[in-house]
């Protein structure tokens, strides 16, 4: 195709009104649907995360239009796929605000992710959800963050599991922000709670070699194992854990083992007896969440449908959560639905009562521990309404509205915390 | 004691380790020159012919020991034949072709299995105790295989009329040619064995790292950097780039944590071919296989 003179100017004029103008557009343009765009990866190294989140995603959004919609509008749900890359984020982003005019945006599953296209979508003035637990520390009134943060599940599992099996603990953790983040919570709470950290290690994401670190776990003999390893490679450890015959002798807790089903990768030998804690488990026993799982079971092929975790009902709840919002604000105007968001918005979901925590935009849920025990999770303890205490400690957008910050991005000492 | 004996058969194993996952390798690319960035798939292959057939009520050693090798080589010929055949001497070329051919496997394996795979299948040796430590019993027995496995493949070379013909092959095609060798035969016998070398590892390390269909990713670059390392010689150049890479990989791995001992690995690498920029065979062991 050939530019000329003439569409060259068209094209620039049009696309220099769509940057400076977005929201004046967006509401002049407002068309009958109202849009909500997902971006989430579907294939790549993350595909395993993110494909029972789109199931989850798509489940919600249907159930909202079988029931008549939002506002008597139905509502349409536009899916990108990023392919485990953050180049495709930003763009799909940048796409969702200023060509598709999305309504809401719920995206993301790594923190990287997440921090790429936040500025874009606040640029934007977007409504952004992030569904996924991650290490805390947003502070930013255009983003809610619905998942589990290490107030709500670390900080609840280590002194049970210290209680049951001794004070020396040994942590191995993923290599990246998240996992480095992660692990200092761990020694921070088993410093609180009076235990001893006898050794943190950190893996690249490739590793799948563990026999020297079951040497060194063995050598140091610690009461338990603490993992925060992330995705497929880190599975072996648990394997190679196994092979060596360490899970008789020295027990694992970790809040991600499961998310990434390896629960379900793994033989029930090898796995029996770890200990997780989630804001969610397909196991837990209410009428409401017995019910979600034979509705998403339905939908997804039966038997063959996913294990439903919590990244999964976090993306389903969060969807339920703006909706509830929409409803309460009686429209779909970014500034109506954040104020109803703050007022707080509370609903029955599968995972149980959950609502926004207006102080910092995360949310106030129920945290379950729970054994694993021949590939299913038995819960053993439930604490009910756990507030994001953690950053709490560092936002509060009802006294700084216009705060926009990542606190955590350099760990914890950084952020004042240790 | 009883550490350093679990230590020393650490290493040993970390060494075995960087062997079997570029054996396979060292045959495609340092005998043949073809760059084949699909190798890591080939290993992800093995590794799902093991866990599908031992679900399937196949006996776990069978399945690992002669079907995963047989299934992958019998891949590798075809590959050959509708591929890399056109592309001998252009080495670029090939790298293009093999690269897509992963994206191409990792792809088909993700449509047929999933992004997961429920992989049920354990190692099948429990744990043996050095004093107070344990260990993998199954870590030994992969030991035990890749020394058969490089032992093997030196007699097939030095000894077999076809290890010659191979060798002779790939030094000198056109003169192989005119003595009455049909190459082409020869280039895909090769091309399989090499890919059949692979199928073994992988499906030998599917019990004990589980597969996923990008799983081959996380070995790829080791096996390059140990046959590159390693340079023209593939056996003895495997082996001693193995031994010591490995046992860089695993001392520091213990001393320092992972991190380092990925770090130290490629330093050595760096290191090594910056004094020997055609490996280490072109300068010791220099007229060896």
């Amino acid at each position: 195709m050939s530019t000329t003179r003439r569409t060259f100017l068209k094209g620039t004029a049009a696309t220099a009104a769509a940057l400076t103008a977005p929201a004046i557009i967006g509401k002049a343009m407002a068309a009958d649907k109202i849009k909500l765009v997902s971006i989430l990866d579907q294939s790549g190294g993350l595909d395993i995360y993110g494909k029972p989140m789109v199931a989850a995603t798509k489940m919600a959004v249907a159930e909202i239009n079988a029931s008549g919609g939002l506002l008597g509008r139905e509502v349409d749900l536009k899916m990108y796929d990023p392919q485990s890359s953050i180049q495709y984020y930003t763009q799909y982003a940048t796409q969702a605000a200023a060509s598709d005019r999305a309504d809401v945006v719920h995206a993301g599953i790594t923190s990287a992710s997440r921090e790429a296209i936040r500025p874009t979508l606040d640029r934007f003035q977007t409504l952004y959800f992030y569904n996924t637990q991650y290490e805390g520390g947003v502070c930013d009134r255009n983003v809610f963050c619905t998942g589990s943060t290490p107030a709500h599940t670390v900080e609840k599992l280590v002194p049970h599991a210290m209680k049951k099996w001794g004070k020396k603990v040994y942590i191995l953790a993923a290599d990246y922000n998240y996992g480095q983040i992660i692990a200092d919570w761990v020694e921070k709470f088993v410093r609180d709670e009076g235990g001893e950290t006898v050794a943190t290690e950190f893996f690249p994401l490739d590793v799948t070699n563990f026999g020297p670190t079951i040497q060194k776990i063995q050598a140091a003999k610690p009461d338990m194992i603490w993992s925060a390893l992330v995705g497929g490679a880190h599975i072996s450890f648990y394997r190679q854990y196994a092979a060596a015959g360490m899970h008789k002798n020295i027990p694992l807790a970790s809040t991600t083992y499961g998310v990434g089903n390896e629960h379900q990768l793994m033989s029930a030998e090898e796995g029996n007896g770890i200990l997780t804690a989630y804001s969610y488990f397909q196991e837990i026993d209410t009428p409401a969440n017995k019910a979600f799982v034979k509705r998403f079971q339905e939908a997804n092929g039966g038997a063959a449908a996913p294990y439903l975790n919590e990244l999964a009902v976090r993306s389903y709840e969060g969807v339920m959560l703006w909706a509830q919002a929409v409803r309460d604000a009686g429209s779909v105007e970014r500034m109506k639905v954040i104020e109803a968001l703050e007022a707080p918005v509370k609903i029955d979901a599968p995972s149980g009562t959950i609502a926004i925590e207006p102080t910092t935009h995360h949310e106030t849920l129920n945290t379950y521990i729970a054994e694993l025990k021949d590939k299913q999770f038995e819960v053993q303890e439930t604490f009910l309404a756990q507030e994001p205490t953690d950053t709490m400690q560092v936002c509060d957008l009802k006294a700084n509205p216009d705060t926009v910050k990542f606190y955590f991005e350099n760990g914890l000492e950084a952020a004042g915390i240790k | 004691m009883d550490l350093y004996l679990a230590l020393a058969l650490q290493i040993v194993y970390g060494i075995a380790n960087l062997v079997l996952i570029s054996l396979g390798l060292a045959i495609i690319f340092g005998m043949m020159r073809v760059i084949n960035l699909a190798h890591g798939e080939f290993l992800m292959l093995g590794g799902y012919t093991v866990v599908v057939s031992t679900n399937a009520g196949l006996n776990i050693w069978l399945a690992m020991l002669v079907l995963a090798p047989l299934v992958v080589g019998i891949i590798g010929v075809i590959v050959e034949r509708v591929m890399i055949r056109f592309l001998y001497g252009r080495m670029v070329d090939t790298l293009l072709a093999t690269w897509g051919l992963s994206l191409v496997l990792i792809g088909l394996v993700t449509t047929i299995f999933g992004a997961q795979t429920a992989t049920s299948i354990s190692p099948p040796l429990g744990a043996i105790h050095i004093g107070d430590f344990t260990s993998s019993g199954y870590e030994l027995f992969l030991i035990g295989v890749t020394a058969v496995l490089s032992i093997l493949a030196y007699c097939a070379l030095k000894y077999t009329r076809i290890g010659l013909i191979a060798r002779g092959t790939m030094q000198g095609a056109e003169i192989a040619s005119a003595l009455g060798v049909s190459t082409s035969r020869t280039y895909a016998i090769t091309f399989g064995v090499g890919a059949a070398v692979s199928g073994l590892a992988g499906g030998l390390l599917a019990p004990i790292t589980g597969v996923l269909p990008s799983i081959g990713a996380t070995y790829i670059a080791k096996a390059f950097i140990t046959v590159i390392s390693g340079g023209t010689a593939i056996l003895a150049g495997t082996l001693s780039a193995s031994t010591l890479l490995g046992s860089v990989n695993s001392v520091l791995s213990y001393i320092t944590g992972p991190t380092m001992g990925e770090v130290g690995l490629l330093v050595v690498a760096i290191v090594l071919l910056r004094l020997m920029p055609q490996g280490i065979t072109a300068r010791l062991f220099r007229r060896s296989l």
